[in-house]
């Protein structure tokens, strides 16, 4: 569409733009004072300079949480993405079957976050859960809260569970929006199922799955709540990811500074991120 | 070859479907078009997937409201797919005690304020983004974006002592306009979206008519972006209900929501899984509701109104 230009339209955004000063941009610059200062209480607060940041770029245990982190991101993309394309395909395209599963569908995605980890843990347990005690009674000792690895399963299948459907539903939305004559033509061709896939869905599921990727990437890279239900971040640290660490210095130590030199860096990492997964799959695009 | 066998296959499942549902369809399709590919694949295996995928997602649900009728001696006393001895103490608890159904009206009170606020906000700027160049526009859109990648985990503290500054600790209006940090660039993308795809003509036409732009934005302009609306509402209404560190943090009592509430059932006595389960079947409620409402917008929400 030809826009017109008119810095007018910036009295249209003057709401938006106060809001989101006051609801982003204060907070964020207490976190920017806060790391760059020290204090001994009696709100009497010193220059530190970098020291924080300094501090929490050496410290082990963040560059444990941070490859946890992105492990997990990892995993839920590697799962949730193909996963929720090969649902999106199977999903009926008219008729009764398709508000009946929309809505299953996303139902998961209405569920506090707290709730989701009480209902896998619920799941879960050995001595309530109906999965928990199945695995148990099949001799396979499943224990959570002990087992590192079994507490990795548990909030990675839970993860899926939860989000998958936002993929489904956003690869689902991209493939209705395909006119039927693009398959009249594939068919004319004797085109194969793969190549139907590969060369009519996929590059027009391009944008959608650009916003599933973004989506699904720094929603993972941020998760707290579920794990902190589920694991509370352990058996040990196995799964503190990020947040759930910098929670517990910021509000657990109440150490201040190193807490916002973290959030600073965390911060620019999602961002940092996002934006290489943007550019790369839209310059992709433009390749072709 | 390979061309010939496809052929012959599509011929048999016409035949086939043509038999299964009747002969309306066959006069329907008119000769020379063609099926398309998603009936090409056998009936009952296209049905497997997503319906293996629903039960996937709804046993963990069927567990909890399972949970949620039984006592706690029967859930504790072993595993049992229905519950034995069905009970509705779980939830008479919740609906006789003031401090746990308090949880849910306030939940419900800052969802709608945020929902509210996000969205009339959002409405001017979209339409400033979708039909307007101006000074560091895109920027500004992209900046708007950012705060979407921001971990609520780094807001919690900060929030908290800017909201306390102003005394708006443990209100509504404060979980409602902390929510807005991810909810008004949601609903100004979203919105965007939408009103990319009505045609600039139209305020042309409206302003030639006489209408002034107050008047042509809320008579005309509205009523046609209407689903848009619902779609940025729902979304609004979805992250703020699903939120929870954030809403902890900025609430004690008077407006703490129903999801933090429920943390109370572990207390020195052991756990009250019946009535954590009972407190979670309600949590779902609200969603499913909003759902059911909005399910023949949720596909075209999900494209955000531009695939």
């Amino acid at each position: 569409m030809q826009k017109t230009w008119n810095n007018k339209a910036w009295f249209m955004v003057l709401p938006v733009l106060v809001l989101v000063a006051f609801s982003a941009v204060i907070p964020l610059m207490t976190v920017v004072n806060y790391s760059v200062q020290d204090t001994f209480g009696n709100n009497e607060f010193f220059w530190a300079g970098t020291e924080w940041f300094t501090e929490v770029l050496e410290s082990a245990r963040f560059w444990d949480a941070l490859q946890r982190n992105l492990f997990f991101s990892g995993v839920i993309l590697a799962i949730e993405i193909p996963l929720g394309i090969f649902i999106a395909l199977n999903m009926p395209k008219k008729g009764l079957g398709v508000p009946f599963c929309l809505v299953f569908m996303a139902l998961p995605l209405l569920i506090p976050w707290n709730v989701v980890g009480t209902i896998w843990q619920l799941l879960s347990r050995a001595d309530i859960g109906l999965v928990g005690y199945s695995l148990a009674r099949l001799g396979i000792p499943f224990n959570y809260a002990s087992d590192p690895l079994h507490a990795w399963i548990t909030v990675v299948v839970m993860d899926v569970w939860h989000w998958t459907s936002l993929v489904v539903l956003l690869a689902y939305a991209g493939l209705v929006s395909i006119p039927d004559s693009y398959y009249q033509a594939t068919k004319i061709d004797g085109a194969s199922r793969w190549a139907v896939f590969r060369y009519i869905q996929l590059p027009k599921l391009k944008r959608v799955l650009l916003i599933a990727v973004l989506l699904r990437f720094m929603d993972s890279f941020m998760i707290y709540t579920e794990p902190f239900v589920v694991t509370g971040g352990g058996p040990g640290s196995a799964t503190t990811f990020l947040s759930i660490d910098l929670v517990k210095i910021a509000v657990g130590q109440f150490d201040l500074g190193p807490a916002a030199a973290m959030s600073i860096i965390y911060f620019l990492i999602v961002l940092l991120l996002s934006w290489v997964f943007y550019t790369v799959m839209t310059s992709s695009d433009a390749a072709n | 070859m390979k061309t010939h066998a496809t052929a012959i296959s599509t011929a048999q499942t016409d035949a086939a479907q043509t038999l299964r549902t009747g002969t309306t369809q066959a006069a329907e399709r008119r000769p020379g078009t063609l099926p398309l590919p998603a009936r090409r694949t056998k009936a009952g295996v296209a049905w497997l997937v997503p319906t293996l995928y629903i039960v996937f997602l709804m046993l963990p649900i069927y567990w909890l409201v399972n949970m949620s009728f039984k006592t706690n001696t029967e859930i504790m006393s072993g595993v049992s797919l229905f519950p034995q001895t069905p009970t509705l103490r779980n939830y008479m608890v919740i609906f006789s005690d003031p401090s746990w159904y308090k949880g849910y009206i306030n939940s419900i009170i800052y969802v709608v304020l945020n929902t509210i606020i996000a969205v009339s906000v959002a409405l001017p700027a979209a339409y400033a983004f979708s039909r307007y160049r101006f000074l560091g526009d895109k920027h500004l859109f992209f900046w708007l974006l950012t705060n979407r990648m921001a971990p609520p985990a780094v807001f919690a503290l900060p929030f908290f002592q800017l909201y306390s500054a102003f005394g708006l600790i443990d209100t509504h209006i404060a979980v409602a306009l902390a929510h807005c940090l991810f909810n008004v660039p949601l609903a100004v993308w979203i919105l965007e979206g939408f009103m990319s795809g009505v045609p600039k003509e139209i305020d042309e036409t409206a302003y030639i008519d006489g209408y002034s732009f107050p008047r042509f934005f809320v008579k005309i302009y509205i009523p046609l972006i209407a689903s848009g609306i619902g779609v940025a509402a729902f979304f609004c209404f979805m992250f703020s209900w699903v939120e929870l560190l954030i809403a902890r943090t900025l609430t004690t009592t008077d407006a703490k929501p129903i999801a933090a509430i429920m943390t109370r059932t572990v207390s020195a006595s052991g756990m009250d899984w019946g009535v954590l389960a009972a407190a979670g079947v309600l949590t779902i409620i609200p969603g499913a509701l909003v759902i059911y409402f909005v399910r023949n917008y949720i596909a075209k929400g999900f494209a955000l109104g531009r695939v």
